[in-house]
């Protein structure tokens, strides 16, 4: 059940993507280019989702505990770091040069254009790296509690 | 390359976006951010962690099909970046998001919405490098 509902939840994303032009590099990339051919599509992508989800998640807090779930798993953490602040202008230099992001390009990986396959692969490529990295780096100067950055990869905003 | 304004279209999209934010939330608890959930799937913790993360990427995969029953074509996919841009900007993008724990779902739609200050930085800045780096391909450096 909680398979079928994970798919579907997949399911309606992957139309909405496919929908919004968020697949379409050519889109996402004239939308960042205000000096050039600009098209305020993307915005529109934006505004709509996250209305919908300020909404929605509100009416889902007012219960004590999701459907299907023990709690509502939230990051915790609240600080804006380096390391935030680093992630996000290095995604949005990526963003910039592919046009793709992770959401937009997953879920049309199976219409199999190469261009979609070569970003994808060193999207994985560079998150898998960096996991590794952190992982090192957080064993190296706290043996034994590596699992501080399973909190810092999962039990976040990603 | 222009590209055609599509504000009914990606208003629609993205109100499916937040739903099935939204959905999730509700059903499982958890954020929808595409970063998250193929980092879970790739290297999960725990084994009963990892198979919602699959049958989810499986039903992201079935979405331009799905699109296809009603539009009678796969969405519109067009790339004006080389195949070097790809792959260097899908590294960056890769150790960004890990970095930054999340992306445009996870930090764009979700950690808006309910707002964390971790995500409006994110996001904040995101855009901006963003906006910086197709400004120096396109207007400084002519690709």
């Amino acid at each position: 059940m909680k398979l079928l509902v994970s798919y579907l939840v997949g399911l309606i994303f992957g139309l909405g993507i496919s929908l919004s032009g968020m697949a379409n590099p050519a889109k996402v990339i004239n939308f960042f280019d205000i000096a050039g051919a600009w098209d305020p599509s993307l915005a529109f992508v934006m505004g709509g989702a996250v209305l919908v989800t300020f909404i929605g998640y509100r009416w889902a807090f007012k219960r004590a505990r999701p459907i299907m779930g023990e709690t509502f798993q939230l990051p915790g953490k609240t600080r804006v770091d380096r390391q935030l602040a680093s992630g996000a202008i290095i995604f949005g230099i990526g963003w910039g040069l592919a046009g793709f992001c992770p959401g937009g390009a997953l879920p049309v990986l199976g219409t199999g254009l190469s261009e979609v396959w070569l970003f994808s692969a060193a999207l994985i490529g560079g998150i898998v790296l960096t996991r590794l990295v952190l992982s090192a780096i957080n064993g190296a100067t706290r043996s034994g509690k590596v699992s501080n950055i399973n909190e810092v990869i999962n039990g976040s905003n990603s | 390359m222009i590209t055609e304004f599509t504000p009914i279209a990606s208003l629609m999209g993205g109100l499916l976006i937040g739903l099935a934010a939204v959905l999730l939330m509700l059903l499982l608890g958890r954020i929808l951010g595409a970063t998250g959930i193929l980092s879970g799937a790739l290297m999960p913790e725990k084994l009963d962690d990892w198979a919602w993360r699959v049958a989810m990427l499986l039903g992201m995969f079935s979405g331009p099909w799905l699109y296809r029953l009603f539009a009678g074509e796969l969405p519109e996919i067009s790339v004006p970046s080389s195949p070097m841009m790809l792959l260097v900007g899908g590294l960056l993008v890769g150790v960004g998001v890990t970095l930054g724990s999340g992306c445009t779902s996870g930090h764009g739609v979700c950690g808006l919405a309910r707002g964390s200050f971790r995500s409006f930085a994110a996001v904040a800045l995101f855009m901006t490098s963003t906006v910086v780096t197709v400004f120096v391909t396109r207007h400084l450096l002519g690709v």
